[in-house]
């Protein structure tokens, strides 16, 4: 017989009876449609995840350093002489110090915030717009002067709607002048991305408790350079520094890296739970089969009698099962696509499932019809067909 | 001319705890091609059973059942099947369609495990239901037809294979005496044309419309010639019931 005609057969038995083959369909459904939610909603996780990573840099290398308890230190120097002399590896440097906590005044209104020490190369690290004016200049810094750069929250905070470009700003009592303003680059408001100062960095270390640099922000050429040019540091620094314990080389790539393997970890773990789902729908679907082969007993004595072998039976039988499991999966990955993108739009995510994860769950599900039909066929295929002639 | 079917010494024995029934107790006889013949007894006789093996839906305990100048009686499941489709077309009491298919898929079922294609399936059955007289109710389902209609479908569904013989057991046992008789005419009428006719039945009366007959009583045969009712209905074997005439 062929495949087409069983199939066919078994979707006219199927549709005999919907209310029954939806039911027995109902833990595929289930199980299968939760499988899809999760994918989907851990893939636009994930893809935020990224994202949001990537917005902080993934090329981004922090340095810091403990000159506590050693003899030995490294210098600006030496490290803008590291990045002279790998520049297939490492793209910007900039020394970093911050003041944090300063209190930001402009005439009688303050505010309080952090001032972001930096050298002139930061603002192409970061790939900052600049709105007016423009950004800090290595004269600026090389002569440790007070000027600024501020974010458009700093401006509306302090200075509303007189531009602030040359206007003075006090920081810790100190005086500097906005020589430049960023695009607004989020939502301007207080601990946004444009709640931000930033001024020259020998200016910050002198205001700062060691009067020394003790961090450096550094970018890769790209993504692919990151790890050796972290090696390449470590390797430096290990030697400058003589102890690893003196320093800290970090990076968001493997910070990201750890974060996806752990999400793909939980990934699997749920997906292994919606699976329980789908093997107690199977079980179901056992169930109803075990039930149907024992109604048509007197059917298949007469199908043998009829000249039908025992392959034939069972096989007619096992299409049954996968045809109801794969009908199941199919109402699944309908239901569980239409649910994702309701809960993705819920939870501000874009939740797609992916081809592979709908062409697996199809296929378990055909898969767990087959697994679960067998015996109950096998039972209908050794039927005796005269007992089952007899039978009611 | 070989017959077409041949009971040698055919025993059928079945244990029931310490005990041993024998539901054929050594019944030889042959059957040749184009006879109508009706196989009469009581209830417990050995008729079903008989029937049972000549319909090769089940195997004798000992002798050999030669169908067809072939020794059937000691096949596989496989074989046996094998031989009802290609052989043997079957009517039974309570008709026995598959109540989900529609009447022409009822008739093609034979000829799909034969392995015919689905057009060749079609073109058969719908000459089949042509020859019954119910190619109009092709489609319909059979709990849409009444018990007579039915059954010609169930010989439709037993000629469409073309089978060497047909084996109907109490065909009329669920029917009215008219619509019983009408289906009795329909089988003299395809012995007329050539076909191979083993009826099983307790009721003397029907099987006095066959060519001959053969009685059983007790797992053996008690006569066995022309269905003449006075000359078969009479027989007395030890603990036999009433008599019909």
């Amino acid at each position: 017989m062929s495949l087409k005609k069983s199939f066919t057969l078994a979707l006219a038995n199927i549709m005999y009876d919907k209310m029954r083959s939806l039911l027995t369909m109902l833990g595929i459904i289930i199980g299968v449609s939760a499988v899809i939610i999760l994918i989907s909603l851990m893939n636009g996780m994930t893809g935020m995840m990224t994202d949001s990573f990537e917005e902080l840099g993934l090329t981004t290398i922090t340095v810091s350093t403990t000159n506590r308890g050693g003899s030995r230190t490294i210098n600006e120097d030496e490290m803008y002489a590291f990045r002279d002399e790998h520049p297939e590896l490492i793209e910007g440097i900039s020394p970093s110090c911050n003041l944090n906590m300063a209190t930001v005044k402009v005439g009688t209104t303050s505010i309080t915030t952090t001032a972001t020490g930096v050298s002139e190369e930061y603002a192409d690290m970061k790939a900052l717009e600049i709105e007016s004016g423009r950004f800090l200049e290595f004269q600026e810094i090389n002569a440790h002067r007070k000027v600024c750069v501020i974010g458009t929250y700093i401006q509306r905070e302090l200075f509303g709607f007189t531009p602030a470009l040359g206007q003075n700003i006090k920081i810790n009592g100190n005086v500097y002048q906005v020589v430049g303003i960023l695009a607004e680059k989020d939502d301007s408001t207080s601990g946004s991305a444009d709640d931000v100062i930033y001024i020259p960095y020998t200016t910050a270390v002198r205001l700062s408790r060691t009067g020394t640099v003790s961090s450096y922000t550094l970018t890769a050429v790209n993504q692919d350079k990151v790890t050796p040019a972290i090696e390449a540091l470590k390797a430096m620094l290990l030697e400058k520094l003589g102890d690893e314990n003196y320093f800290r080389v970090s990076n968001m790539l493997s910070v990201m890296d750890m974060a996806t393997d752990m999400m793909d970890t939980m990934e699997i773990l749920l997906v292994c739970i919606a699976g329980i789902s789908l093997l107690v729908g199977g079980i179901g679907i056992m169930n109803i089969m075990l039930v149907s082969v024992t109604e048509r007993t007197r059917e298949i004595g007469i199908r043998k009698s009829l000249g039908a072998k025992g392959r034939d039976i069972m096989s007619q039988f096992v299409i049954e099962a996968a045809t109801v499991s794969g009908m199941g999966g199919i109402v699944g990955i309908v239901l569980g696509a239409v649910l994702a993108i309701v809960f993705g739009n819920m939870l501000n995510l874009s939740a797609t499932p992916s081809v592979g994860a709908v062409l697996l769950s199809f296929s378990v599900s055909v898969g767990i019809g087959i697994l679960f039909g067998y015996l109950p066929a096998k039972n209908a295929a050794k039927l005796n067909p005269i007992d089952a002639l007899r039978h009611d | 001319m070989t017959p077409l079917i041949e009971f040698r010494q055919i025993y059928k024995i079945y244990k029931m705890g310490e005990n041993e029934v024998h539901a054929i107790d050594g019944i030889s006889m042959k059957i040749f091609p184009g006879e109508f013949v009706a196989i009469v007894g009581p209830s417990g006789s050995g008729k079903s059973t008989c029937m049972n093996i000549i319909g090769c839906l089940d195997v004798p305990t000992s002798g050999s059942y030669f169908l067809d100048g072939k020794d059937v009686s000691h096949m596989n499941d496989n074989e046996l099947a094998e031989i009802r489709n290609k052989k043997l077309g079957f009517i039974f009491q309570q008709y026995n369609l598959i109540p989900k298919l529609n009447v022409q898929q009822n008739v093609e079922l034979p000829l799909l495990y034969a392995g015919l294609n689905e057009k060749e399936q079609a073109t058969r059955a719908r000459e089949s239901l042509n020859r019954v007289g119910l190619l109009d109710k092709a489609k319909n389902l059979p709990s849409q037809l009444s018990g007579g209609q039915q059954q010609r479908v169930s010989i439709a569904r037993a000629l469409a294979g073309n089978p060497s013989i047909i084996l109907a057991d109490e065909p009329t046992g669920a029917l009215d005496s008219k619509t019983g008789k009408d289906v009795l005419n329909f089988l003299k009428k395809l012995h007329k044309e050539g076909n191979t006719i083993v009826l099983i039945t307790h009721d003397n009366t029907i099987a006095a419309q066959a060519e001959r007959v053969i009685r059983v009583s007790d797992g053996q045969v008690v006569y066995d010639g022309e269905a003449d009712i006075h000359k078969f209905a009479s027989i007395i074997h030890a603990g036999d019931t009433e008599v019909d005439i």
